[in-house]
């Protein structure tokens, strides 16, 4: 499957590079403010790992990056120039993709049509030009081969796959179309140790393509088992910023649980 | 890499696969996956049941008298499945025929113009009211059922209001006189016979809609989003589907066919009375449901909904020809209505069940 990503990643990516750089972020929702503050680099070939608790700021950050909601305050730059994306079609053409956790597939969809979804090969250009179908299944059907992935049946609903197999196929997908940037939202979550272990493995295989990857958790283990560097957010500031050679899992699932909070907190319970 | 995420092993009895040519299950169990099955099984039955109690329901000329009713909820069903699979509602779909047909009297009427002007200026209102429906359902938020109860309510206020301050009564003077009457009247509601069997042009142009909104669904890009919009809106609008453009557009699908619909009315009868077309939404709805659209969004075919309809016009036809008190369509429609909604949700389950 490695050769699969290898094969679709961009050729101009060249490891370390940065292909998105914040620099003071921030975002508010009127008088509230869910984000501040947030300097974040994504460089090509290099795993980004965000943690953070419930409503720390990951998904307001997500939005950002993906085109959902703009940024308020701060820069976001993409491949060194000046950016603020007006909607997730933007993001997609300048080659960040997201992959969220609940809503990356359409359930009821066929594996075929959820794969093309959004990028339908049509022959023509007219509004109402057929699709082509048998290339779409086609296609589907190789690239999902290539990475292992055995569905049964290339028309049956993306639902009756399991949520690592979803999972896969949602980054495959984001690959295939020529992602530059991997944005994944909490893409373990839902699984077991098993289907994690596929997820974590190819989210390795994209990094060693070259791409960019955003990897958005709440789990400190996955995270240190792919991350290149590592930020942590709290009620929307970044609290810690380090790279792989700076930190042990140690320190970070103890900063994830709470660090020093947690300390005192432990030293009020004592008996 | 070569390892399987698959959790289960593949069950040694099915035989590999090429792997030039994708995989796929039997037909047989395709065709159980599709929609359109039990709607199709309940009309086979219902028209055997019909086809066994009433002598007169047997004859041809039956036949044509059950499409032509059957084609007077399927047209504007079509829309409004295509609706419902893209997961929104439109309860102004029962009034907004009326209003569409009042409206091309009217104007015609009144300013002395051809009647082709009249229509063409109630096509172009309906159309805004489709957008103004869609528009206020992305922008707002709120539900598509709410929405679109306000606007049901707004149409039949107007209707009403309009109708009797222009003409005083409740309902429009007679246009067959005026010019370009005949040649709508062709195209909206013509018939003709073939071997003796009366075909009325609703029925034609009701398959075609039929044809055109599968080719649609199932053929191209927007099909695809149709699908997509009603099954999940954030995982659509994340893959960058215009998901606002999608639903404001099938509202506006909705609005022509109530156009279409509404037209044949006026040219059918050539008066129009304001106060029809209240109750009809639901109609349209059932059809929906009955031929396996999902009130939830996501699932169902337009053959479904034309199946649905079918239904419909079997059975208003058929309890008429076997002699009993058409109050009982009611209850029988109801009846479906839960039915075909435990069905799809039981063909929801399935669908759904890892294999």
């Amino acid at each position: 499957m490695t050769d699969t990503i290898a094969e679709h990643a961009a050729s101009d990516l060249e490891v370390g590079s940065p292909l998105i750089e914040m620099d003071g972020v921030g975002k508010s929702y009127g008088a509230i403010t869910a984000l501040e503050g947030i300097d974040l680099r994504v460089g090509a070939g290099e795993v980004t790992c965000v943690l953070g608790d419930n409503g720390a700021g990951k998904s307001t950050l997500i939005k950002i990056m993906s085109g959902l909601h703009p940024h308020t305050s701060g820069s976001l730059k993409v491949d060194g120039e000046e950016t603020r994306f007006g909607s997730p079609r933007e993001a997609l053409d300048r080659g960040i993709a997201t992959v969220y956790q609940d809503l990356a597939v359409v359930s009821l969809m066929e594996v075929w049509r959820n794969f093309f979804l959004g990028s339908e090969i049509r022959k023509g250009n007219f509004p109402l030009a057929p699709m082509d179908i048998a290339g779409m299944r086609r296609i589907a059907d190789a690239e999902l081969r290539k990475m292992g992935i055995a569905v049964k049946d290339i028309n049956q609903p993306i639902g009756t796959l399991s949520g690592g197999q979803r999972q896969c196929v949602a980054i495959a997908r984001a690959v295939y179309f020529g992602a530059r940037v991997l944005i994944l939202d909490e893409p373990t979550a839902a699984l077991g140790v098993k289907q994690s272990g596929v997820v974590l493995k190819y989210t390795a295989a994209a990094r060693d393509a070259g791409l960019g990857v955003v990897f958005i958790t709440h789990n400190p283990h996955h995270a240190y088992l792919v991350g290149d560097h590592f930020i942590i957010l709290k009620l929307g500031r970044r609290v810690l910023d380090r790279k792989r050679s700076e930190v042990t899992l140690e320190e970070l699932t103890a900063e994830m649980a709470g660090g020093q909070e947690l300390a005192e907190l432990s030293h009020e319970l004592k008996r | 890499m070569s390892q399987t995420v698959a959790t289960e092993p593949e069950p040694p009895a099915s035989p590999p696969t090429p792997p030039s040519a994708p995989a796929q299950r039997s037909a047989f169990s395709r065709l159980l996956a599709r929609p359109e099955l039990g709607a199709l099984a309940a009309a086979i039955a219902i028209f055997i049941f019909f086809f066994a109690v009433a002598e007169p329901f047997r004859s041809l000329p039956a036949l044509s008298t059950i499409l032509y009713a059957s084609s007077q909820i399927g047209i504007v069903a079509v829309g409004v499945a295509l609706l419902m699979i893209g997961g929104e509602f439109d309860l102004s779909a029962g009034v907004s025929v009326i209003t569409a047909a009042l409206t091309a009297s009217m104007i015609s009427y009144q300013f002395s113009a051809n009647m082709w002007v009249g229509t063409l200026v109630s096509l172009v209102l309906m159309m805004a009211i489709g957008f103004v429906n869609g528009y206020l359902v992305v922008r707002t938020g709120i539900p598509s059922f709410l929405v679109t109860l306000g606007t049901f309510f707004m149409l039949q206020g107007i209707n009403l209001g309009v109708t009797k301050i222009i003409s005083g009564t409740v309902s429009t003077e007679n246009v067959a006189d005026i010019d370009g009457f005949a040649s709508l009247k062709a195209i909206f509601a013509s018939e003709f016979a073939v071997g003796g069997v009366t075909i009325r042009a609703t029925v034609l142009w009701w398959l075609l809609f039929v044809a055109v909104a599968t080719w649609i669904l199932l053929r191209t890009r927007v099909g695809n989003w149709i699908f997509a919009v009603g099954g999940n809106a954030d995982s659509a609008r994340a893959v960058g589907v215009p998901v606002d453009k999608v639903k404001i557009g099938l509202f506006m699908a909705v609005a022509f066919l109530a156009w279409f619909y509404g037209q044949h009315r006026l040219y059918a009868f050539s008066t129009v009375q304001s106060g029809e077309g209240v109750g009809n939404e639901f109609l349209y709805i059932i059809a929906a449901v009955v031929g396996g659209c999902l009130l939830t969004g996501g699932y169902g075919s337009a053959i479904g909904a034309a199946i649905g309809a079918f239904i419909f016009g079997m059975t208003t036809q058929g309890i008429v020809y076997a002699g009993w008190d058409q109050d009982w369509f009611r209850f029988f429609l109801g009846a479906m209505l839960l039915l075909a909604t435990m069905l799809n949700l039981y063909v929801k389950k399935i669908a759904l069940t890892r294999k």
